[in-house]
């Protein structure tokens, strides 16, 4: 079996055991390169009839391109798809301008929350990889939030030989990662392979591309000539600049991500 | 490009506290040029931030605990590349200090291949041996074995010699016979990626080229049939048994027997999203749906008549009790094994093993502590499929729960 097919078959695996053993699950849906390529699997996962909502959590400062995306493809897959906005915190005029680790807080993780509240989701499953971050890389396959969402990375659960985690009553919910072991250059080989449908803002115009996508206000392009998927592969293969450059969480302070994620965001 | 391209072999690196594993891993990503320039520059100003000299370890240490305290407290996985030879490795960094013996486990049973690091000035420690044991146990057999810190025994071939044969008696005990024994510097970069100069007595490879001879560990290749039901769906009236194929092959037509009922059926559809599939093999993630209607539920294993696994609910196992709750016989757990969720207990320890030292603490024991070994007869309430380790790895393996925790991993003898 080659190696795209081995990753597809092991994220297929996770996928339907973190099913079974919560069944009251949800995904989330960023609408970038990542999570609909997590959305693809699930949907092989389930023969395309995906049991589960599909959740975007909007903060209302994605790009236009990310909206039209998602309600395009939505449709097209017959998604049960669940838009949840922080209204509370909007209304308050939360927004970029308020300091970015405020408005990641409530537009994203306080947002989650409220939705988990809600939906009593008891697993969701998340696009993240070990290699966008240094502490994504610390993470399991599940991993357990307790009910403040916090990610007590210090005592994780051990993990062996595809046996996971099952939901004990002190835990609010699990994250599931399928993607955890896939890099970037392996989800465009797999796009490549399987055509799946990507949001236009990846590909080069005018001499730059967005590497990786999210709220308009924090994200910034990358100067780049690639303007196909086999350009975006080859480029990939010769850079020395890391992933999420163009994001602002990473780079704020030192340990922004880490303080970020313990606190529940993604 | 895709499809030909090769599985990353994936390697842990173990060994006891602070005789270099970061360091060596660090080391391996700078020296293959593997690391993205602004982590490099990234890591030099923490490294000042703190009052360190640039620390390699913190490309893998990221937490800020980590980094202040300069310990590992989780495991991690990094990608690099080989580029002369274009051949890609995924390094699996393990902690050493023995609170985080969970995430050691977590990490090295994912490893097709181990290096165990030993600091020269130090010798064979607590958790070089714990470490050992672990790899020993997990059925990782391609070994490697760093003598590290070479640059402060002036890189005296002596010491080199005095090391390893300390390092080869204790592991032939555990039946781990290391492919090579290298002498190193992690910190200076002697014979990690390149040959090294202050150590020309030392003919043999260097750790990256002991790796290039290193396999992935393929699925088994073992002609048995063995495919665990993982779930059911019900989609467009049809009933699909799901499921990934952990050994030998299936295809349409053919009869199968269902453990443990031992009713006979047939496959009547492969089914894969928006693909036709008349025969899939081990590792494929798939759905059958089946001839006749039968009551099969998860957990259940489909076979082949004749070449069946075991079936029994007495399990004699060794096991590495990783919970500080103490195991007692009698205790309600839940033995896991591929997808089969069953109800157990320990019926009986025959041996309580101490893992850093081996010593046999006691036979016929009343119960196993943090950190042991034992070797134990499991009885589940009701029967299950297994094969031994040796034989098939996928269901000769399993863990144990505890209170939704997974609390020991074992080996089916």
């Amino acid at each position: 079996m080659d190696y795209l097919s081995k990753l597809e078959n092991k994220s297929i695996y996770i996928i339907r055991e973190a099913y079974y053993q919560f069944r009251n699950v949800a995904m989330l849906w960023s609408i970038g390169k990542d999570s609909t390529t997590l959305l693809w699997l699930i949907r092989k996962a389930f023969f395309g009839k995906i049991p589960f909502p599909i959740v975007h959590l909007d903060t209302t400062y994605k790009f236009k391109e990310i909206y039209e995306f998602r309600d395009k493809y939505a449709k097209k897959w017959n998604l049960n798809l669940i838009i949840a906005k922080n209204e509370e915190a909007l209304k308050r005029g939360i927004g970029p301008e308020k300091g970015k680790f405020v408005c990641c807080t409530e537009l994203k993780t306080n947002n989650l929350k409220k939705l988990i509240a809600k939906y009593k989701f008891k697993a969701l499953y998340l696009a993240i990889r070990r290699d966008e971050h240094g502490i994504r890389a610390k993470e399991r396959f599940f991993s357990p939030r307790d009910s403040q969402f916090v990610w007590d990375y210090k005592n994780q659960p051990p993990e062996l030989w595809d046996q996971y985690k099952t939901k004990a009553k002190t835990e609010e919910h699990l994250r599931i990662h399928p993607l955890l072991e896939w890099r970037e250059i392996d989800v465009w080989e797999y796009i490549k392979r399987e055509n799946i449908p990507i949001v236009s803002l990846y590909f080069a115009k005018n001499g730059k591309r967005y590497r990786s996508i999210g709220c308009e206000p924090c994200c910034n392009p990358i100067l780049s000539q690639a303007d196909t998927l086999d350009k975006i592969i080859e480029e990939l293969q010769t850079t020395s600049v890391s992933e999420r450059s163009g994001r602002a969480q990473d780079k704020e302070a030192d340990y922004m991500m880490q303080k970020l994620r313990s606190l529940g965001y993604m | 490009m895709e499809g030909s391209k090769a599985e990353s072999l994936k390697f842990v690196i173990v060994g006891h506290v602070d005789h270099g594993k970061s360091t060596l891993i660090g080391r391996l990503l700078f020296d293959t040029k593997s690391l993205p320039d602004d982590k490099i520059e990234e890591i030099k100003k923490i490294s000042k931030k703190l009052n360190k000299e640039t620390e390699f370890a913190f490309l893998l240490d990221h937490l800020q605990e980590e980094r202040e305290q300069g310990i590992t407290i989780d495991t991690t996985q990094t990608f690099f590349k080989d580029k002369a030879k274009n051949k890609e490795y995924v390094i699996i960094d393990a902690p050493g200090h023995v609170e985080f013996i969970k995430n050691m486990i977590t990490g090295a049973s994912q490893a097709d291949a181990g290096i165990l690091i030993i600091d020269v000035t130090e010798g064979i420690k607590e958790q070089t041996k714990r470490h050992a044991n672990i790899l020993s146990m997990l059925g990782i057999k391609q070994v490697i074995v760093a003598l590290n810190k070479m640059d402060l025994a002036d890189y005296k071939e002596e010491i080199f010699r005095q090391v390893k044969r300390k390092a080869e008696e204790f592991l032939g005990s555990l039946d781990i016979k290391p492919k090579y024994y290298i002498p190193v510097s992690a910190l200076k970069g002697e014979n990690i990626v390149n040959k090294s100069e202050k150590m020309r007595w030392y003919e043999g490879p260097t750790i990256l080229e002991a790796l290039d001879a290193f396999e992935t560990n393929d699925l088994s290749k073992k002609e048995i049939l063995l495919f665990p039901v993982q779930d059911i769906y019900e989609i467009n009236g049809k009933t699909i048994y799901v499921g990934r194929i952990e050994s030998g092959k299936i295809r349409v037509g053919q009869k199968l027997k269902v453990l443990p009922s031992g009713e006979i059926t047939e496959v009547k559809t492969i089914e894969k999203f928006n693909e036709i599939v008349k025969e899939s093999q081990a590792g494929e993630n798939i759905g059958i749906t089946l001839a006749n209607s039968l009551s099969i539920e998860r957990g259940n294993v489909f076979c082949e008549s004749g070449k069946e696994p075991i079936l029994t609910n007495e399990i004699l196992a060794n096991i590495f009790w990783m919970e500080e709750k103490e195991l007692t016989e009698g205790n309600t757990l839940f033995f896991k094994c591929a997808t089969q969720e069953v109800p157990a207990e320990i019926k009986e320890i025959k041996k309580r093993i101490d893992s850093s030292t081996l010593r046999l603490l006691s036979a016929d024991a009343r119960k196993l502590k943090n950190l042991e070994i034992g070797e134990v007869i499991i009885e589940t309430r009701n029967p299950v499929v297994i094969t031994k380790f040796n034989q098939i790895p996928e269901l000769g393996r399993f863990v144990l729960m505890l209170n939704k925790e997974i609390c020991a991993g074992g080996i089916i003898i």
